[in-house]
């Protein structure tokens, strides 16, 4: 295709508004309208035009989901304006948890401190549970995807151990550990690993017969056919299981420290309740959603680096 | 004929499942000469795959044994380089990493890093996909694929190059493509080849040798045709040759009339 020079405009430009100009002329389309008008923008006043698309990507990106957003608040505030409401508006509860808010790093000694120090606590236990399940996961798993003989001996055990409820776990690391912070980083471990160890197994055992193949007639040794081909060939797997990992140890472990006291996110929430401060709750609930979403989002992230893009974020 | 460079001798497979033992492959007797371009072919289900992967050493025999320069093959190796019908490249390597791992692993201590980056380029020119060398296989073509594939294979420099049904996937004009190019490489580098196709017309334009096997169960050698044409052979030329026609009027018979599966497809 020769090049489209600007001075060339009209009959490139008529043809490409002819073209779509049907379409975004009903008003049952209105995106191709758009597409149209955009088109017709670019090649007359390029600079213009451009920081005009560029506006509309931002509000495409970000007016969607602004929008339940702000209607959700607006239920919200409606159900729970009258004087005898069970929970606080959201105007009361950012009036409320201002300080909270605005000052998380305020640390009065004891238990008395702001949240971050409870997320970085609540954080801190979930990244070494985590960590190890990670590991031990991935291990037992290749050993599960790689020999028939482990799968058979392993998997039933597996299939129900993975059953048992994340708390069900704690008494039992008490009663072990004989001290909540272990026990806290075990019911993490225990939680996370079902999922990473599965996907793992899944992912080794299907591995393509053709890279086996390809591995057998290269004479590629074990050390070089799992660096080279199996870790790479299962690693969508594996980061699938690392994810829904993170997302299991982000659930239990407010569960768990409710149970276990000290400093860390679940017992803040607890201590907010025993207390009535519901507001403080709601705005920790925020934190919790949103800290969960880039534990989930920054696994994702590594997977996609590491199998370069074949993983599915 | 030259002398038997690859021998298979009074091969034999039967897999055994649940109790029960199929006979796949039944006294095939072969011998390839060096620089030999072969062709097998056949209905499918006729056991053509399973004994190019004998050749490959991916498949034991259950009787008899494959010779290749005089030394038993029992296990694969890259001195039979296999181009498999998917191309089989890995995804995450781009097109040259899939070149140089065969190239490394094959080559490690007798070249210099310098020298395998260059060989592993020469054999990405031979089949034209330099250009694409930073590409992944997701990113190009299933011709293209095939013709890394190749490279790939081609690398590791194989006494014999086994190529299982290697145009099946593609479209007739990148087929087309890709038989030249294979004949030129053939032509120039002299490699033993020998390929499993379903192709009448593929098989003629391209083999010295066509092997035609019965159907299975227990499929043999039926025939093995002589294809007395010319070197290099212009795909438009042969489109009238009697010889060609000949040839390719006799696999046909092999195949449709006296062969014919018997099963509906």
């Amino acid at each position: 295709m020769s090049v489209p020079a600007r001075d060339n405009v009209p009959t490139l430009d008529s043809a490409a508004v002819r073209e779509s100009l049907p379409l975004g002329g009903t008003k049952v389309a209105p995106f191709p309208k758009v597409q149209a008008l955009s088109v017709a923008t670019t090649r007359t006043r390029p600079r213009g035009a451009r920081l005009l698309k560029l506006a509309r990507t931002v509000a495409g990106e970000v007016v969607p989901p602004l929008i339940p957003l702000l209607v959700l608040l607006g239920v919200w505030e409606l159900l729970c304006a009258g004087p005898d409401a069970a929970l606080p508006p959201p105007s009361r509860v950012l009036a409320d948890t201002w300080e909270l808010i605005t000052d998380p790093f305020y640390d009065r000694g004891g238990l008395d401190k702001g949240l971050f120090w409870h997320l970085l606590a609540s954080l801190q236990r979930v990244l070494l549970g985590y960590s190890l399940a990670a590991v031990g996961g991935v291990a037992v798993g290749t050993l599960i995807g790689q020999s028939q003989w482990a799968m058979r001996s392993l998997d039933p055990l597996f299939q129900v151990l993975r059953t048992v409820p994340p708390l069900a776990w704690l008494p039992l690391a008490l009663a072990a550990f004989k001290s909540g912070e272990p026990s806290a980083i075990f019911v993490i471990f225990i939680t996370a690993v079902w999922p990473i160890v599965i996907n793992t197994a899944v992912g080794i055992r299907n591995i393509p017969e053709d890279y086996r193949n390809v591995a057998r007639v290269l004479q590629l040794n074990p050390l070089e056919y799992a660096v080279k081909i199996m870790i790479p060939a299962a690693a969508p797997y594996i980061f699938t299981g690392l994810r829904i990992g993170i997302g299991l140890s982000w659930l239990a472990i407010v569960a768990a420290e409710m149970l276990i006291g000290g400093v860390g996110i679940g017992f803040f929430i607890w201590d907010a309740w025993n207390s009535s401060l519901i507001s403080d709750i709601i705005v920790a609930l925020i934190y919790v959603g949103i800290i969960g979403f880039f534990l989930d989002r920054s696994v994702a992230l590594v997977g996609v680096l590491v199998t370069r893009g074949t993983a599915t974020s | 004929m030259a002398s038997a460079y690859l021998s298979i001798e009074q091969v034999g497979k039967s897999f055994t499942r649940g109790g029960s033992t199929t006979q796949v492959l039944a006294d095939i007797d072969l011998k390839v000469g060096r620089g030999e371009y072969i062709s097998i072919i056949g209905h499918s289900g006729c056991g053509k795959s399973t004994l190019l992967n004998i050749v490959a050493g991916l498949t034991p025999v259950s009787t008899g044994a494959v010779l290749l320069d005089n030394s038993e093959v029992n296990a694969p190796g890259p001195d039979r380089a296999v181009v498999f019908q998917n191309h089989s490249l890995l995804p995450w390597l781009t097109v040259y990493d899939n070149v140089r791992l065969a190239v490394d692993k094959v080559f490690r201590g007798r070249k210099s890093a310098a020298e395998r980056h260059d060989w592993t380029m020469h054999n990405l020119d031979l089949v034209q996909m330099a250009h694409a060398r930073t590409r992944r296989p997701s990113e190009i073509s299933g011709g293209m694929k095939q013709r890394v594939g190749i490279a790939r294979a081609l690398a590791m420099e194989p006494k014999v190059l086994l190529l299982d049904e290697p145009f099946g996937a593609l479209d007739a004009l990148t087929r087309a493509h890709l038989q030249d190019s294979v004949m030129q490489i053939h032509a120039s580098l002299g490699n033993t080849v020998m390929m499993i196709t379903h192709d009448v017309d593929e098989a003629v334009l391209l083999s010295d040798r066509i092997v035609m096997m019965t159907n299975g169960p227990a499929a043999r050698i039926g025939e093995i045709l002589d294809v007395p044409l010319a070197r290099p052979r212009e795909r438009l030329d042969l489109v009238a040759d009697p010889t060609y026609l000949r040839c390719r009027a006799a696999v046909l018979k092999f195949l449709y009339e006296r062969h014919r599966l018997v099963e509906a497809a």
